[in-house]
């Protein structure tokens, strides 16, 4: 006996077609999902927690630099893993990957006419402690242009993946930047039911700023939470 | 205290050094990889490999799959299942669709046995890619285990004309078993995708 996942939350993700978004066209399934009754299969997943996150995995001011520190604003990103009930997710993985502060990503693909930065290569990882607090230090990512329409620049964001406790838990997210005018312009954030759009929107935070050397910024992450029906078997 | 789930976004196009790092070359350690096998693996070595297609028909190059699965005895390494340790097995594997020429994807792994009375084998999937919102989760069913297939509950809730899609077909070469696993996104081989 185990308890099983509550449902997505089909109010707070985005649709899989949103049209303003160009691309999911040709990638959006066209038929329903197929409801599929939670089994050892769904509750249980890869277990990835603080031993997977190496000593410079959480400094992405200092993963990436050779012979110098990085340019751009140094940032704190810090927040909690918690699931829909408040219970913290603790000891589980978070990977993250961004843009340099010129808005530009070390990817092969990535043909913006923006300078690299030989000092900052843009992933890290962090987990979250026994409470389900993370951390890591980065540089603020700048915003960029994309190919979707005309003149169109994705806001500031930094990528996030996270596990959680099982397969069903399963989460990759973008962190958006308040105050930033591009939020309302750009189609990805949009696509978000407006209702849960905040949710992506990190909190400058005072508090965990780091006095003469980076500015604070909390980020809280909801997972699924669990059900009180524990799963037959 | 109720809280609401966070939205999910797209992976995006640059996934690639951040999650899938040594697959692509890039100066980082990959926590998951193609390959799910270690040294003296208990159970049957297999390859599954395939393509992701678009509406279009077009290969996809830019998108990430990640499967779990159970080992050769059918048991999860995780504390939910509470059967005892595995065979020192992960059964997790991540890749990118942007290193091979035909955007294929490949998991090196070992056959999964069957997890429960009546379940057939199988590997549960998610695909991610630039363009999806949300990922998508799938399953894999193996072509040669047709009698096992016939009694497993989530294939029985997928009409009878769709359940080829989950279906990977087996070929044998050079002595290794692949299994050849196509995700259609769209069209009349559209891939059954799982709300769970
Ligand atoms: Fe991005």
């Amino acid at each position: 006996m185990a308890d099983v996942f509550k449902p997505r939350d089909w109010s707070s993700h985005p649709a899989y077609l949103s049209p303003d978004y160009k691309s999911t066209a040709l990638r959006s399934p066209t038929k329903p999902l197929i409801p599929l009754t939670q089994s050892l299969s769904e509750i249980t997943g890869p277990v990835y927690g603080q031993e997977s996150v190496g000593p410079l995995d959480a400094d992405l001011t200092k993963n990436g630099a050779g012979t110098g520190e990085p340019l751009g604003e140094r940032i704190i990103v810090t927040g909690q893993v918690l699931d829909e009930d408040g219970r913290p997710v603790p000891d589980t993985l978070i990977e993250v990957w961004q843009a340099n502060a010129a808005g530009r990503y070390v990817h092969a693909a990535d043909q913006h006419d923006a300078p690299l930065d030989p000092n900052f290569f843009g992933g890290g990882r962090c987990a979250t402690n026994a409470e389900g607090w993370y951390a890591f230090r980065t540089i603020k990512p700048g915003a960029y242009p994309w190919g979707n329409h005309l003149n169109a620049w994705r806001p500031n964001h930094i990528h996030f993946s996270l596990f959680g406790p099982s397969f069903a838990t399963r989460l990759i997210t973008q962190m958006y930047f308040p105050s930033d005018p591009l939020l309302e312009l750009d189609p990805i954030f949009l696509a978000t039911p407006e209702g849960a759009r905040d949710r992506l929107v990190a909190d400058f935070s005072m508090e965990s700023t780091e006095a003469g050397i980076a500015l604070g910024y909390r980020f809280d992450i909801v997972l699924r939470g669990r059900n009180e029906t524990p799963m037959d078997s | 205290m109720t809280k609401k789930q966070t939205p999910s976004q797209t992976i995006g196009p640059f996934f690639a050094y951040g999650l899938t790092p040594e697959q692509y070359d890039y100066n980082l350690n990959s926590v998951a990889m193609p390959q799910l096998t270690g040294e003296n693996q208990e159970g049957t070595a297999i390859r599954i490999e395939g393509q992701v297609f678009d509406g279009e028909g077009a290969a996809v190059g830019d998108a990430m799959i990640e499967i779990w699965q159970a080992d050769t005895a059918g048991r999860y390494a995780h504390p939910s299942d509470n059967r005892g340790s595995n065979t020192g097995f992960k059964g997790f594997g991540r890749v990118g669709t942007g290193t091979d020429p035909e955007q294929r994807f490949f998991f090196e792994t070992v056959k999964p046995g069957a997890v429960g009375q009546g379940q057939a084998p199988h590997i549960n999937v998610i695909v991610f890619m630039r363009g999806m919102l949300n990922h998508a989760y799938t399953r894999i069913y193996f072509s040669d285990e047709a009698e096992a297939n016939t009694t497993d509950p989530v294939l029985a809730t997928v009409p009878a004309e769709r359940r080829g899609t989950l279906i990977a077909e087996r070929d044998t070469r050079k002595g290794t078993t692949v299994y050849r696993f196509d995700i259609h996104m769209q069209g009349p081989k559209e891939t059954v995708f799982f709300d769970l």
